[in-house]
């Protein structure tokens, strides 16, 4: 089974910083990380591909930075990485982000199974992989929790939903996007950090996937006009009162007078 | 001499940080008080390369530097001490031992096995045989085709699941010294019997076993180097262990600063975090620059190592100064913490008693300045 991760490298979320006088979200100006979500799929399809063989690439759209969370997946035993780079990508939308994957998966060509994280850390859209499967005009399923039955044309999987989860029987190839519940990743071993450092790596560019400029990076269909911490949280009210009574009353007041009652 | 680590080592390092930060950390307390830790995490601890890091690929091993496994003890020490003696007795005793000094039969039967998980233990002291090396009474007698051995050994490290027993035993007790030899033995031989856990101060992460050798048959092959040289053996690979200890001292003392300097910024005293004063800035400064000192001493052990030079007063310079270093720097770290610090939610109080036993083992710190001093007045 051939299996393409749709990964993105994130800011390392404990360095990210907060301007409290600018109102403005500082990011950290290290590599970054792979977006722990994203590391929940890459698991997902290494344990795949032990049971049934085949191969497993990683593909992300991103800056030059993004090699280092490449390296982190071929580290953990991931045999192709492809990093899709070009200036003229740069603050795309998710929706742009997931046209130029599915470029990016048109020119891979052959694939059973597309995996990703069920959002990202850093915007939370969560629309990429679905925006995948629309693109290329796959199956789609979401907030996938377990895999099983896996054959070479279907496989058998558990969507979380609200209240519990579906059973769903997915034909291949098609775009999955999971959840944490699904594994749990493995770690790095030493041989494979030395070698994902001389593996070699794909790079393209918006020009190799014929990617059509003038609605990807700036042009994108939306934007984020400003990125701001959300205000503090306002102190909460101690009731006080002499009696038991006095003070279920006055709490029954403030939740009646709130619309909370 | 140059001390910065290389590209290479510093990923290791970080390799290793996050292996601790994900495994151990969260962990070690339980590991401390359960008396050990888990049989699987040293297995995935094998799986993922720790325990060949310094033997060469032909036996599965990483090829590393001594440096880069320094770094990669440190880091594990930090966050669970116990769990990174098992790192330290495999690879700096136990494969270093056979590699250096083991036949082609001994490498090929037991190395590759070693890096991938056939945990090996390193059976010197005795109850009445600590610095007296000599002194073992533990006896190896000649049968013909094969040795049989007697004796009881102590204190021994990963007794508890050990593959492969390294021993040390008399096989000519006229001779003193110059009869130790030392042995590979098969966990599964029969006649091997494994104590109940010690019960220890510190270090409780670790499974330390008194182990029994009673009509042990260990065939002829299985003698590591020449008979009557254990003696000399068990100091050489000694000399490399005290590298370990060093960085192991290094390890507690570092995660104790770092514990010491969060927790100065949030406690509060006198209406300010205590890390405004004076008396905890010049006890954090003196911790850090102690540290600071001690990875000098231990990088430049490593370094002479890595490049093939004589290291035995410099790793017993290092080893003497860290392990005093890490009980210096614990005990302002519990200082620091007050009463919190004698309590076992915080985790100084861990340091406190992992770091006192790195002043006992692979020669006390007595013993090192023996050795330092004999060094220095030889002729």
């Amino acid at each position: 089974m051939n299996i393409v991760v749709l990964i993105k490298q994130v800011p390392e979320i404990e360095l990210v910083k907060v301007d409290q006088a600018a109102n403005d979200v500082v990011l950290p100006s290290g590599p970054g990380v792979v977006n722990p979500l994203d590391e929940y799929a890459v698991e997902e399809a290494l344990r795949l591909k032990e049971k049934l063989g085949g191969k497993v690439t990683v593909i992300t759209v991103g800056t030059q930075k993004g090699e280092s969370a490449l390296r982190d997946c071929l580290a953990l035993g991931v045999d192709e990485a492809i990093l899709i780079t070009d200036p003229i990508l740069e603050k795309s939308d998710p929706q742009a982000t997931a046209r130029v994957l599915a470029g990016g998966l048109k020119k891979i060509g052959q694939f059973d199974l597309i995996l990703s994280g069920k959002q990202a850390i850093d915007d939370d859209s969560a629309q990429v992989p679905a925006a995948v499967a629309g693109y290329l005009d796959l199956p789609q399923v979401m907030f996938v929790k377990k895999v099983e039955n896996a054959e070479a044309a279907k496989m058998t999987v558990w969507r979380t939903t609200e209240e519990g989860y579906d059973i769903v029987e997915v034909t291949l190839p098609a775009v999955l996007s999971v959840v944490k519940e699904i594994n749990e990743p493995r770690l790095p071993s030493l041989k494979g950090k030395m070698m994902a450092k001389k593996a070699p790596l794909t790079k393209w560019t918006a020009a190799d996937l014929g990617v059509d400029s003038s609605t990807v990076g700036t042009n994108s269909y939306t934007k984020a006009i400003k990125v701001s911490p959300p205000p503090p949280r306002q102190k909460g009210e101690f009731i006080t009162g002499e009696t038991p009574q006095e003070i279920a009353d006055k709490l029954y007041n403030k939740l009646k007078e709130n619309q909370l009652l | 001499m140059d001390f910065h680590l290389s590209e290479d080592d510093l990923m290791i390092k970080e390799t290793a940080r996050e292996f601790a930060e994900k495994r151990l950390i969260p962990n070690a307390l339980h590991y401390d008080e359960e008396d050990g830790a888990p049989r699987e995490l040293f297995d995935e601890i094998a799986k993922l390369g720790y325990m060949g890091m310094m033997l060469p690929e032909q036996y599965g091993g990483l090829g590393l530097s001594v440096v880069s496994f320094c770094g990669a003890l440190e880091e594990f020490c930090a966050a669970s001490a116990g769990v990174g003696i098992t790192l330290s007795v495999q690879n700096s005793l136990c494969n270093e031992i056979i590699h250096k000094f083991g036949s082609d039969f001994l490498k090929d039967k037991y190395l590759a096995k070693m890096a991938i998980g056939m945990i090996g233990s390193y059976c010197v002291t005795e109850p009445n045989a600590g610095t007296d090396v000599a002194a073992i009474a533990t006896q190896a007698a000649d049968k013909g085709d094969h040795y049989l051995i007697n004796g009881t050994k102590t204190f021994v490290t990963n007794g508890g699941f050990a593959g492969i027993f390294i021993v040390f035993a008399a096989t000519d007790t006229s001779v003193g010294n110059k009869g130790i030899s030392c042995f590979a033995v098969d966990a599964a031989t029969p006649g091997i019997s494994v104590g109940a856990k010690e019960k220890k101060c510190g270090m409780r992460a670790s499974d330390t076993r008194e182990i029994s050798f009673i009509d042990v048959k260990v065939p002829k092959e299985n003698l590591i180097g020449e008979l009557g040289a254990g003696f000399k053996m068990a100091l050489t690979i000694l000399n490399s262990g005290r590298i370990g200890v060093s960085f192991q001292a290094i390890g507690i003392a570092r995660a104790a600063l770092e514990e010491s300097i969060k927790y100065s910024k949030v406690r509060k005293q006198f209406k300010q975090p205590i890390a405004n004063f004076q008396a905890i800035q010049f006890k954090l400064a003196e911790m850090a620059t102690m540290i600071d000192a001690g990875k000098l001493l231990a990088y430049r052990a490593a370094t002479l190592k890595d490049e093939g030079k004589p290291f035995m007063r410099e790793a017993s310079m290092a080893k003497l100064f860290c392990s005093q270093m890490a009980n210096k720097v614990v005990n302002e770290a519990v200082q620091i913490h007050g009463g919190y610090g004698y309590m076992k939610e915080y985790p100084v109080e861990r340091y406190f008693r992992d770091a006192r036993v790195t002043e006992l083992y692979e020669g006390t710190t007595e013993a090192q300045k023996i050795t330092i001093a004999r060094d220095l007045l030889k002729d």
